[in-house]
C-alpha cells in the first residue's frame, strides 16, 4: 500500500509579541488559521479536519483548551485532535495532521499551535509543587545549563560559540517580519555582555517568552494541483521518544533525537545531510543547542558541530543555513515554536520566505524537541513531490 | 469533504485490551504506578514486548494531575529505550486510539499501543472540569459538569423525551449489568438517592474514580497473528459541536450522528453499543443520535455510570466493545467516547468480528 503525498500549501502566524492584550485565545488562533487559509485561498469550509496542539494547559490555565476553541477554528461539525508533546508539540502536531491525508482519511486539513503565555506565567505553569518528583529547577535553563557545560567539556568548543549563534538568529530575525524580538542595536559584544543567567547561558543566548501562533493548511495531491502557490511536499516526517532520566540517557546527543532523524534521512533519500539539505530550521532555544544539533542530525561529526558555527558555516549567507526566520532564540510561544520551524522549512521550499529567503532551498528541514531533550519530531520538506 | 473509503484501506484491528479496576480513590499508587500493570498485562496478551511496537499513543490530561507535562512521567514507565515512536493526545483515550489507527493506515505501523488513565481523586472533579469552559466568559462563573448535565436533562424532559423514573431506570440497569464487570466501581443495587442538581440525583451522576487503560492495535495478517479473533475496525470518525451551550440544542447529538454515519455505523444493525454516557440524561440523547433500538444491547460493562475514569473511559468503551468480539459474544460493536460539557466531542467506532 501507499501513502498519499502530503502537500503544504498554506502558511500563516500572528506577530509574535510578548503581550497580544487585543486578542482573546481564540481572536489569536483565528487570526493565524485565517492567514493560513488566505495563503492558500481556501476558505473554513474546505478544511475537512483539524489538529491542534500547545504545550501544558496551565500555561493559559484552560483544560482541553480544543473544545472552547472549537468555534474559532471553524471546526463545528468536524474532527479536532488536540495533540500534546511537550516543546515537540508543534511539530508532532503537523505530523499528525500530516498523517491524516497521508492515510486518505482526510483530503485537507487544518493544523494550528499556539501559546499565549501573556495570560498566565510559564515559570509558575513549569512549578507546581508534587512531591517526589524532580522541579524544573529554576525554568527550563536551569535543567538544560549542566548539558551546555557537558557538550562544552567534551567537544573542547570554545565559549564564544554560543554568542555567536545569538547574534546570528538576532540578526536573521530583523528580516522576519513576524519575530518577536527586533534588535535593530545587536552587537557581538552586546551578547557577551549580556548577564550570566545559567551560567554558561547569557540572557542574550536564551529565548523570550511570546504569545502566538501558527498555522498550515495540509493537503493532498490534488488540493496540491489547484494550490495558487507552489507547494511544499513532505519528504519524511517522524517522532521519537525515550524516557526523561535513566541511566543510559546521553543528555549532550540524545539517541530518540538520532533516530528520529535517520527515520526522516531514510523516507526522504537523504544518504548525506550535509549534502543533500540545503538548510534547517532547528528548535534552539538556548544558542548553544545549535551546535549541539547540528551533531545530533548528522550535519556534523561528533564534537565538530561548533566548528561549522564558529566558521560562519550557519549564517544566512553560509552554505548550511540554520534558523533563518531568527529561530527559538527570537521568538517563543512554546507550543507553537515547532511548528514554526516545520512551516518556516516549508516557507523556503516555497520560496515565500521574503527577506530572509535563501537562494537555494530545495529540501530543509523542520525539527522540534521537548522536555528533557527526551520528545523529538522532524520533518523534511522539499520543492518536489515524493518520488513514490 | 471527507473521502469514502477508498479500496485498498488497511485493515486494522483492536487485538488486546486490558483495565484497572476503577476506585474512588488510589492515594497509594502514582499515575504511572496505576498504568503499569495495565501496560504490562496488555503486551502479555499479545505476547509482545515493548521494543516489538511500531508506533504508541497515550491520552491523559494535566489538570487531572494537577501538574504540567504530567505525560512525560508515564512515558518513562512505558520504558522507551531503545527510543520509540511515540505521541500523546491531551484527550481521552479514544482519541489516542484514533491517532494510532490513521497511523496504522498509512502503512508506517503495523502495530501501536494505547493508553490512556486518569486519577480523579487527588482534586474536586466537578471544579476541575469548570476550567474547559471558555475561560473569559463562563469559567470565571464556575458552573460546574453536573449542573450543565443537570440543564441538559432538564431539556429532554421538557421536550417530553424522558422522564425522572426513566432516567432512574437507566442508572439502575446500569449497576445491574455491572455486577458482571468486576473492574466496575459501583455495582449492584444503589439507591437512587437526592437531587445532586436538578433533576439529576446521585444515581444519575457518574462515580468518580481512578483508573487507567490499554489496548494493542495491529494491522492486517499481523492482527491475525496476535488475536483468534481481531475486533476488526470497520470505521473511527469524530466531531465536535460549539462550545457555548446555548447555541446548542441540548436534547440532541449531531456530532454523534455525523461520527456514526463516518464510521459506518448505520450501515448495517450492530448487536452491542459501549456508550460514554457519564449521566443518566446522555445515554438518551445517545442512543436517539444513533438510532440504538432494543435489540441492540448497551453498556453491559455498566458503562460511565459504573464507572468513569476521567481520560480512560472512552477507551475503555472502545476495549470492552473489542473485548466482546474477541469472546465471541459479539459480531459487530459500536463503540463510543464523549469529552466537553453535554456531549460535546464525540466519537464513534465500529468494530466487527470476522464470520464464524
Amino acid at each position: 500500500m501507499s501513502k498519499e503525498p502530503v502537500a503544504v500549501v498554506g502558511i500563516g502566524q500572528t506577530k509574535h509579541v510578548a503581550a497580544r492584550r487585543d486578542v482573546s485565545m481564540a481572536g489569536l488562533v483565528r487570526e493565524a488559521a485565517r492567514r493560513a487559509l488566505d495563503d492558500a485561498e481556501l476558505s473554513w469550509t474546505d478544511v475537512d479536519a483539524v489538529v491542534i496542539g500547545k504545550a501544558p494547559d496551565f500555561f493559559e490555565g484552560v483544560m482541553m483548551p480544543e473544545l472552547y476553541l472549537a468555534d474559532a477554528l471553524g471546526a463545528v461539525g468536524k474532527p479536532i485532535l488536540r495533540v500534546h508533546t511537550a516543546g515537540s508539540v508543534g511539530g508532532s502536531t503537523a505530523l499528525v495532521a500530516a498523517n491524516l491525508v497521508a492515510a486518505r482519511v482526510h483530503g485537507t486539513v487544518l493544523t494550528l499551535a499556539f501559546e499565549k503565555q501573556s495570560e498566565s506565567n510559564a515559570m509558575w505553569g513549569l512549578s507546581l509543587p508534587i512531591p517526589f518528583q524532580q522541579p524544573l529547577l529554576a525554568g527550563a535553563g536551569g535543567f538544560f545549563a549542566p548539558h551546555v557545560r557537558a557538550y562544552m567539556r567534551r567537544s573542547g568548543a570554545p565559549d564564544t560559540v554560543g554568542s555567536l549563534v545569538a547574534y546570528k538568529d538576532r540578526r536573521n530575525a530583523l528580516k522576519n517580519p513576524y519575530a518577536h524580538l527586533h534588535e535593530h542595536d545587536i552587537t557581538l559584544a552586546k551578547v557577551q555582555a549580556s548577564p550570566m543567567l545559567w551560567d554558561p547561558v547569557r540572557y542574550s543566548e536564551t529565548c523570550p517568552s511570546s504569545d502566538g501562533a501558527c498555522a498550515m493548511v495540509l493537503t493532498d495531491r490534488a488540493g496540491a494541483a489547484r494550490a495558487p502557490r507552489p507547494p511544499a511536499w513532505v519528504l519524511g516526517g517522524a517522532m521519537r521518544s525515550e524516557p526523561t532520566l535513566f541511566a543510559g540517557k546521553d543528555a549532550v546527543s540524545p539517541q530518540a533525537g538520532k533516530d528520529c532523524a535517520a527515520d526522516v534521512y531514510r523516507q526522504a533519500g537523504i544518504t548525506d545531510p550535509r549534502r543533500d539539505i540545503d538548510a534547517v530550521e532547528m528548535y534552539v532555544p538556548f544558542s548553544w543547542y545549535e551546535p549541539m544539533w547540528l551533531e545530533n542530525l548528522g550535519f556534523a561529526a561528533e564534537g565538530e558541530g561548533w566548528k561549522l558555527t564558529e566558521a560562519g558555516v550557519t549564517e544566512l549567507d553560509g552554505d548550511l543555513p540554520v534558523n533563518m526566520s531568527g529561530g527559538v532564540l527570537s521568538t517563543n510561544p512554546i507550543g507553537a515554536s515547532g511548528m514554526i520551524r516545520f512551516a518556516e522549512a516549508a516557507l523556503q521550499v516555497r520560496g515565500q520566505a521574503g527577506e530572509h529567503q535563501l537562494e537555494r532551498a530545495r529540501r530543509v528541514l523542520g525539527h522540534a524537541y521537548g522536555g528533557g531533550s527526551q520528545f523529538f519530531s522532524m520533518w523534511l520538506v522539499g520543492d518536489r513531490p515524493p518520488m513514490s | 469533504m471527507t473521502r469514502e473509503e477508498p479500496p485498498g484501506r488497511r485493515d486494522v484491528a483492536v487485538v488486546a485490551f486490558a483495565q484497572t479496576d476503577v476506585a474512588r480513590t488510589t492515594d497509594e499508587l502514582s499515575e504511572v504506578e496505576m498504568l503499569m500493570p495495565v501496560l504490562h498485562s496488555v503486551l502479555e496478551r499479545t505476547g509482545l514486548k515493548t521494543a516489538d511496537i511500531d508506533f504508541t499513543c497515550s491520552g491523559s490530561s494535566d489538570y487531572l494531575a494537577g501538574r504540567a507535562f504530567s505525560f512525560t512521567l508515564a512515558l518513562d514507565g512505558v520504558g522507551a529505550w531503545p527510543p520509540i515512536s511515540e505521541s500523546h493526545v491531551e484527550m481521552d483515550g479514544a482519541w489516542a486510539l484514533y491517532e494510532a489507527w490513521t497511523k496504522l493506515l498509512t502503512g508506517d505501523a503495523d502495530t501501536a499501543l494505547v493508553y490512556s488513565y486518569g486519577k480523579s481523586s487527588p482534586g474536586s472533579l466537578r471544579d476541575v472540569l469548570t476550567r474547559q469552559l471558555d475561560p473569559y466568559y463562563v469559567a470565571p462563573l464556575w458552573p460546574d459538569s453536573v449542573a450543565l448535565a443537570a440543564l441538559q436533562a432538564q431539556a429532554l424532559i421538557d421536550a417530553g423525551d424522558t422522564d425522572e423514573p426513566a432516567l432512574a431506570a437507566i442508572g439502575a440497569r446500569s449497576r445491574r449489568t455491572a455486577t458482571l464487570n468486576s473492574h466496575a466501581q459501583l455495582r449492584g443495587s444503589v439507591p437512587q438517592g437526592d437531587y445532586a442538581v436538578r433533576p439529576l440525583r446521585t444515581g444519575d451522576c457518574p462515580p468518580v474514580g481512578d483508573g487507567a487503560a490499554a489496548v494493542v492495535l495491529a494491522a492486517g495478517e499481523r492482527a491475525r497473528e496476535l488475536c483468534s479473533r481481531p475486533a476488526w475496525i470497520r470505521g473511527v470518525d469524530h466531531r465536535v459541536e460549539a462550545h457555548s451551550l446555548g447555541v446548542r440544542d441540548l436534547t440532541d447529538s449531531p456530532s454523534t450522528r455525523l461520527a456514526a454515519q463516518r464510521a459506518g455505523a448505520f450501515d448495517r444493525p450492530v448487536d452491542t453499543a459501549e456508550l460514554h454516557a457519564p449521566f443518566s440524561s446522555q445515554e438518551v440523547v445517545l442512543r436517539k443520535a444513533l438510532r440504538l433500538d432494543d435489540s441492540v444491547r448497551v453498556n453491559l460493562s455498566g458503562g460511565a455510570l459504573a464507572a468513569n475514569p476521567v481520560m480512560a473511559a472512552g477507551l475503555i468503551r472502545i476495549g470492552e466493545a473489542a473485548a466482546r468480539i474477541h469472546r465471541g459474544d459479539s459480531d459487530r460493536a459500536l463503540a463510543h467516547a464523549t469529552s466537553g460539557p453535554c456531549l460535546q466531542q464525540n466519537l464513534v467506532a465500529v468494530l466487527e468480528g470476522e464470520p464464524r
